[in-house]
């Protein structure tokens, strides 16, 4: 029932706001309730059950055997939680709306219910339908009350995550119909027992895992297909940013994660070296770019594709330690990006302008916006304290960790090597537009700027403690999720 | 039994630095008084676990992904960790109290004091850290405070370039450091240190494996400790306030790095090709710092190399196999180099934040407490017999005399140096004619900085004989029968103190001009060169493949293939936003239905 209630709170929040509720307010409460909600099914999640809690099912046909399901397990949990925080800060950071208030409010209560139904689904054909619901609203988010050149960004992104859900979409009818006949069906549970139970045949694994890769891939902006996204960033309203590079594109991850590597064990090793050379694209190829830009939002935009190689990674080690950081990876990405895309929204919001030459010395003025981004940028580039930092150490280990002998150095540890160069990399940028905007000395055109109001300090200070929480205590979360990858995976490897 | 202290004194400072954060940000001398009284507290835990038989504390696992992965925030006990944890929190604590005259001012004395709280729980991490991951960690957060801590003034776009420069240059020996864990561990299976001096047999067996595991560890103390290619940072991170100088850049921070290399001594030394190339490291280090320093005329940047000098006296004990010598003149040079920084800052401050030393002159009389202080410092930095250097540096010589003249030779030419560029320092600063009007006017500093002046010059003069040390640390005994190494070091530090006599007595200006040793080797700007050549121009090549390249030609390419969504979505083009993203929402679930159940 909780799981119900956390999933249509967002949902009925939109539709309340559409038929004419005062906006924020209401869609400030829905928020806060449904994080509420989330917490109290953190706190009452039984760690010891095995397989999914608070589940709800609700047959649509049988002879489909299809039916709308729900449930929770550590992942999908943690995957919850996070688009339950990344909302309320989302929401408390949207300003002042010029036009169509209404719809703002719902489209991004609209976001947040479709991560939430794609990561509690437990059915293949509802996991991608709300995601599809949550891609809609992002389109419209950035053509409407975009900024820059929004329309070319909004068809850019159009185009690409289109295209990259079509492809997910052949890669997961194939996978249905992989396993056999008297098997089928569009319920997870059932799909994976298929699965373990060595019904999808290699050949079909390598077929479908290539497909989901490329699928699932384009949504997360693996490399090459990455360009839409540090554009359609910078476009977007700061709150959507904040859901879409926070929450939304950990969709293709989860997808990877919760599909992908429990069902397609023999794809994943035949692909292991196409996705190792793709990631290292996201990690040093898009590093590099990061370096080049000269906008502050282009270089979250950038950074936030960059990231995404190292979750990569922990899911390309294929063993426990590195899959685990994998998945803590992506909540603690999805925070430390929603928190500095909101403070760049904050800049912009007062200076009109995020490019590094125009900007300087803001510490002096905004305080307490530095303060925050500065937290938001060590978080970003993995310093330890933060959830980054204890996720990455994971990656690292995980990846290392495959095929590593004494003789030398193989795939993996080739790609652990350079993947540890890109944490250097991402010191180099994030310090460095941290030091254009923030340090330095003033242009005094910034003297009168104001700081962030003083309420915002609350999801400021939300997504602050979500992170060093999972930062000092990351075995809170390792024991959530472990027992996701477990049956599947081996520790040793 | 368990013992919680070790705990407390680790978190006291953290905590601290939380309550100033979350609560006094705004209260300046509140924030300093919790400041200090944690310093003090810590330095008062320590005495106590000092004293102790006590050599357990609870553990708490952080990750604990068993049997693979598993890693605790635990604590070793032992003489080293409890000696290095007076050491810190005794030299820290003075360095608080002393902050207190020196940053009385300062706007951001909150934040000062925060991050100084951050960087003691970071050090104590380190000194504690029973395991290579929580080390790794404390690591990384003595660099962050130590970049809020240079950074401190923020407005000034030099220290923001230094605080940078730091953070840089140390996550490059971090990334060593970092894939060393991972060599040690993938050969292993563990992180803690105790279980891998136990298994040591896995990776002795392969030296190759061994050496290249070592050297990357010691990348990581080589960034930390400023060794030579690293070492660009320290002159740099002069731009902090003096006492972040005296306690970070000088007495514990760049320690660390040494004293990693002693706790994981069990691993570097069981690789000899690992030793010599950080016994030749150490030595690199040593010569050119003591040559750049020779010429330099920052009076706090004198003290830097003259530390880069030092730490590479260290570093090379390390390499030739003493763990002894190393910590002796780790231990020595803490006080020493912390009274000396504290006096430049001392200076510096009565001088209305003056550091160029040919405007300084004639303070010896004006500024008798710092002066007299001061040269205790030096004395015991040039290694003047009975004060504290004197000692710990003849132990580094009398090793490598006998085990390696070249590094002998070299270590003996920089004594000499260490000797000229401190009696060159101590010449234009406090004798001959005051050189400008601040320094003819200059007053002793307040009691809360001479004090501490006057606490520190004590170990600095004493620290070295026996009946100090020998209460902290496993003093390495020099051959007793040879007299030759100790005799040949004075005269070395006596020839550099005689050149220096002649060349600066009543000097207005500097009589020599090397611009190259001026000009640091000129390596920041060799470096500077090396990064435009390389990670920029990368970087912008690959900034225009991904707009021009993949970017263009992959958008156009999609909107020009005829298949699935780009036809779809093309016709749609002309419609507005909503009602394309709609239909296709609505054409996916069409296709669904007709793809699987047609």
């Amino acid at each position: 029932m909780i799981l119900l209630f956390i999933l249509f709170c967002p949902l009925l929040a939109a539709a309340l706001i559409l038929l004419g509720t005062p906006a924020r307010a209401t869609a400030l409460w829905a928020a806060g309730l449904d994080l509420a909600a989330t917490l109290l099914a953190f706190w009452g999640f039984d760690r010891a059950h095995k397989g999914f809690s608070y589940i709800t099912s609700m047959p649509i046909s049988a002879d489909w055997r299809l039916s709308f399901t729900i449930g929770l397990d550590g992942l999908s949990l943690m995957m919850v939680l996070l688009t339950a925080i990344v909302l309320l800060a989302a929401i408390w950071f949207a300003g002042q709306i010029q036009q169509h208030e209404h719809a703002f409010y719902a489209c991004l209560l609209l976001i947040a219910a479709g991560a939430i139904g794609a990561f509690a689904s437990l059915d293949l054909f509802f996991f991608y339908a709300f995601h599809e619901l949550a891609l809609i609203p992002t389109f419209l988010l950035i053509g409407i009350w975009g900024s820059g050149n929004r329309y070319a960004a909004a068809w850019k992104i159009t185009i690409y995550l289109a295209t990259g859900s079509f492809i997910l979409l052949l890669g997961l009818i194939m996978l249905y119909r992989s396993v056999p006949e008297a098997a089928r069906s569009f319920d997870l549970r059932v799909l994976q027992s298929a699965a373990s139970a060595g019904q999808i045949p290699a050949a079909a694994q390598h077929q479908i895992y290539l497909l989901l890769l490329i699928g699932f891939g384009i949504l997360i902006s693996l490399f090459p297909f990455h360009t839409w996204a540090p554009e359609a960033y910078a476009s977007a309203p700061a709150p959507a940013a904040m859901l879409h590079a926070g929450v939304l594109k950990k969709f293709g991850l989860y997808g990877l994660l919760r599909i992908a590597i429990p069902m397609l064990p023999e794809g994943q090793r035949h692909w292991a070296w196409l996705l190792i050379i793709l990631l290292l694209g996201n990690i040093i190829y898009v590093g590099l770019v990061t370096i080049a830009q000269k906008r502050l939002d282009w270089i979250l935009g950038y950074s936030s594709v960059m990231h995404m190689g190292y979750i990569f990674l922990g899911i390309a080690s294929g063993n426990l330690v590195g899959t685990n950081g994998a998945a803590i990876l992506m909540f603690a990405h999805g925070l430390s990006i929603a928190l500095l895309f909101a403070i760049a929204g904050q800049v912009r919001e007062r200076t009109g302008s995020l490019l590094l030459s125009d900007l300087g010395g803001l510490a002096k003025t905004m305080p307490i916006a530095s303060f925050v981004f500065g937290l938001g940028a060590f978080a970003a580039i993995g310093l330890p304290g933060f959830a980054n930092f204890s996720a990455e150490v994971m990656v690292f280990f995980g990846a290392f960790r495959n095929g590593a002998g004494m003789d030398g150095f193989h795939i993996f540890q080739i790609a652990t090597v350079l993947a540890l160069w890109g944490v250097v990399i991402s010191a180099v940028y994030m310090l460095r537009a941290y030091r254009a905007t923030f340090l330095g000395s003033m242009p005094e055109r910034w003297a009168a700027v104001p700081d962030m109001r003083s309420t915002l300090r609350v999801p400021a200070a939300l997504l602050l403690v979500a992170l060093l929480w999972v930062g000092f205590s990351p075995q809170t979360f390792v024991r959530l999720i472990a027992p996701t990858f477990r049956p599947y995976l081996s520790a040793e490897k | 039994m368990d013992s919680v202290l070790p705990w407390y004194v680790l978190l006291l400072p953290l905590v601290s630095a939380a309550v100033i954060v979350l609560v006094t940000r705004r209260l300046g001398n509140v924030s300093a008084f919790v400041s200090v009284g944690a310093a003090v507290l810590g330095f008062i835990g320590s005495c106590l676990i000092f004293g102790s038989g006590n050599s357990t504390a609870a553990e708490i696992p952080w990750i604990d992904l068993r049997p693979t992965f598993y890693v605790p925030i635990g604590f070793v006990l032992d003489s080293l960790s409890k000696t290095m944890l007076v050491l810190v929190t005794g030299v820290g604590a003075l360095i608080h109290i002393y902050s207190l005259g020196y940053m009385r001012d300062d706007a951001g004395k909150s934040r000062y004091f925060a991050s100084l709280s951050l960087f003691m729980f970071s050090m104590l991490g380190i000194v504690l850290a029973n395991n290579f991951v929580m080390m790794f960690i404390f690591w990384e957060l003595v660099g962050v405070s130590s970049y809020l801590l240079i950074g401190h003034w923020f407005e000034r776009d030099s220290a923001a370039d230094a605080a940078n420069k730091a953070f840089l240059t140390n996550r490059i020996g971090d990334f060593g450091f970092m894939l060393g864990i991972l060599m040690v561990w993938s050969a292993t299976g563990s992180v803690v240190f105790q279980d891998i001096a136990g298994r040591m047999g896995t990776i002795t067996s392969h030296p190759g494996y061994l050496t290249a595991a070592a050297l990357l560890i010691f990348c990581g103390a080589a960034g930390k400790s400023a060794q030579f290619p690293l070492h660009v940072w320290l002159p740099d991170a002069m731009e902090g306030p003096t006492p972040i100088s005296a306690l970070i850049h000088a007495a514990t921070m760049v320690a660390a790095g040494v004293y990693m290399l002693v706790r994981v001594g069990f691993l570097v030394q069981a690789s000899p090709q690992a030793l010599t190339v950080i016994a030749w490291i150490g030595t690199i280090t040593a010569v050119m710092a003591g040559l750049i320093a020779t010429q330099q005329n920052d009076i706090k940047r004198i003290l830097a190399y003259s530390t880069l000098s030092q730490l590479g006296y260290m570093i090379m004990a390390v390499g030739l196999a003493s763990r002894e010598a190393a910590m002796f003149h780790l231990f020595t040079h803490a006080f020493f180099k912390a009274l000396l920084f504290l006096g430049a800052g001392s200076i510096i401050i009565m001088l209305h934040h003056e550091q160029n030393i040919w405007r300084m002159g004639g303070l010896a009389s004006r500024l008798r407490i710092t002066f007299v202080t001061f040269l205790i410092g030096t004395l015991a930095l040039i290694g003047c017999w009975p004060f504290s250097g004197f000692f710990s540096k003849d132990a580094i010589l009398a090793l490598a005399h006998e085990k390696n003249m070249p590094i002998f030779w070299l270590a003996l030419f920089t004594a000499f140096l260490t000797a000229f560029y401190m009696l060159r320092l101590v010449l234009v600063v406090f004798l001959g004619k005051p050189r400008s009007e601040n320094a003819e006017h200059g007053k002793e500093s307040p009691f809360v900085m001479s004090g501490p002046l006057l606490v520190l010059a004590i170990p600095a003069a004493t620290a070295g004989f026996g009946f100090f040390s020998k209460n902290f640390l496993d003093v390495p005994h020099a051959d007793e029968g040879s007299h030759i190494v100790p005799i040949l070091a004075t005269t070395a530090m006596l020839l550099g103190v005689i050149v220096a006599f002649l060349l600066y007595r009543n000097r207005e200006s500097d009589p020599l001009d090397l611009a190259f040793l001026r000009r640091r080797m000129y390596i920041d700007e060799f470096y500077r060169w090396l990064i435009g050549a390389t990670q920029e121009l990368l970087a912008s090549i690959m900034a225009f493949i991904d707009r021009w390249i993949l970017d263009a030609g992959i958008v156009r390419g999609t909107s020009t293939t005829t298949w699935g969504v780009g036809s779809i979505l093309r016709l749609l083009q002309v419609g507005n936003l909503q009602a394309y993203a709609f239909f296709f929402g609505l054409g996916i679930v069409g296709l669904i239905y007709f793809a699987v159940f047609r």
